[in-house]
């Protein structure tokens, strides 16, 4: 039987203590970065927690990848054909673009873009933080993926590698509000910046002029600048753009291409001066 | 080893899973604070066991698990462990709705301590979805109870 008593140090001043540690560690940790190498550990440390956590949806959809039906498949199956058919007859197009360009290219002197490497990789937690958008998925320090890695789906870029554990990683979303990326636009080349809003389907486009050559409808893709994400991929339209001119700037909003709240399969790139290369030992999922 | 020296890591263990379980967002936001139910019926049950120390543990690593900078969960957690067991004992003769009012008005502090650090540290606006959990672990609140009260009776823990 306990004492009704407890030991040690009183509860007011285990609490001064427990909120001055507290208070020290989110400025040590948010203002100067100190914990990054731990938190791989830490990481690491706490993913039995989360496997088991996303255990219940992975039964559920395994169990309904079962039970679904021989008509469902067969529908599947066709419309897998014809996107593939059209797919490989994009690809010869492209096969023969490529090679002019890489030849265009060589005649101005300009070095031709390297091929870059690629993972497939699974989804495996979504954040219920609300103040942050992130995801966890199931390749980490082992398959080779770094800190700043760029993060696609099928459509668009997803967003960037921002912590990695030995078997996982936590992937930042474009649309988080910390989040800040650099993009062209694909019709006229005019360089911007879209930071995050913290919602999934939006995108802020800050510091525009007001006589920025910009539409409804824009295609948005990365520029490459700030050598964080690979040029060219694909990341927003255009949505809405007022032009108070009672304001400094434009207001610009936009849509990340990919659709962030229902991502499932991912993609992993190494370009070619990327600080780690892909594993592909640890990997059958790997495409080249 | 005997189980029932570890049945209230295993409670806190299986609070933390239900807190990261992925759910569709249109439930996600409803979803109730397991992580501070259960640490607050142990603090009321057996205040001498868990108290600060363990809350900032545990703050800790829903921290990690959440992804928010290291402290802001425990900062929330350890505030509300100690209003709940520096006054412990006169929580304990309160009706069962009395004390799930109290834990809905902790569960709301506690939201609105993690929401004021991470405006700190970025400019996150508040939306009052975000204080859906405070009904929700409102309503938990006397199945918990119930529940773990049976846990600790079967178990004679003390």
């Amino acid at each position: 039987m306990n004492t009704m008593f407890t030991r040690g140090p009183s509860i007011v001043s285990r609490l001064a203590l427990a909120l001055v540690v507290s208070v020290v560690l989110i400025f040590v940790d948010h203002k100067y970065d100190g914990f990054a190498s731990v938190k791989v550990y830490l990481n690491s440390l706490v993913s039995p927690l989360q496997y088991i956590a996303s255990l219940p949806g992975q039964i559920l959809s395994s169990s309904a990848e079962k039970f679904s039906t021989h008509k469902k498949l067969l529908e599947d199956n066709e419309h897998l054909t014809l996107q593939a058919l059209s797919m490989s007859e994009k690809l010869q197009q492209f096969e023969l673009l490529k090679a002019e360009n890489d030849r265009l290219r060589t005649l101005l002197g300009s070095p031709i873009s390297a091929p870059v490497q690629k993972m497939v990789t699974e989804l495996m937690a979504v954040d219920n933080n609300p103040f942050s958008l992130q995801i966890i998925v199931d390749k980490g320090a082992i398959n080779g993926v770094y800190e700043g890695q760029t993060v696609l789906d099928d459509k668009g870029i997803v967003g960037q590698i921002m912590e990695v554990g030995s078997t996982n990683s936590r992937v930042l979303l474009l649309a988080d509000i910390t989040h800040a990326i650099p993009l062209r636009n694909a019709r006229n080349n005019v360089q911007l910046i879209a930071n995050g809003s913290g919602q999934f389907n939006e995108l802020i486009l800050e510091h525009v002029a007001h006589s920025a050559d910009i539409q409804v409808g824009d295609l948005l893709v990365s520029s490459g600048l700030g050598n964080i994400f690979p040029e060219g991929y694909p990341t927003a339209t255009i949505t809405s753009i007022v032009r108070d001119e009672s304001r400094p700037f434009a207001q610009v909003t936009a849509t990340p291409i990919a659709q962030l709240d229902r991502l499932r399969y991912l993609l992993l790139l190494w370009p070619d001066d990327a600080p780690t290369q892909p594993n592909l030992q640890q990997t059958d999922q790997s495409v080249n | 080893m005997k189980l029932r020296n570890y049945i209230i890591l295993l409670s806190i263990i299986i609070a933390l899973i239900l807190q990261i379980v992925p759910m569709p967002l249109t439930v996600d936001q409803f979803r109730p604070d397991w992580v501070l139910l259960v640490l607050s019926y142990w603090a009321l049950a057996l205040p001498t066991r868990v108290n600060v120390g363990v809350a900032f543990i545990v703050g800790l690593v829903l921290d990690i698990l959440m992804g928010t900078s290291l402290g802001v969960h425990s900062f929330a957690l350890c505030i509300n462990i100690f209003i709940l067991v520096s006054n412990y004992q006169r929580l304990r003769n309160y009706s069962l709705w009395q004390q799930s009012f109290i834990i809905g008005t902790l569960a709301a502090l506690y939201h609105l301590v993690v929401f004021w650090l991470q405006h700190l540290q970025t400019d996150v606006s508040f939306l009052f979805n975000y204080l859906w959990p405070v009904l929700t672990t409102m309503l938990m609140w006397p199945w918990i109870f119930a529940l773990l009260r049976k846990v600790r009776r079967q178990f004679r823990i003390t």
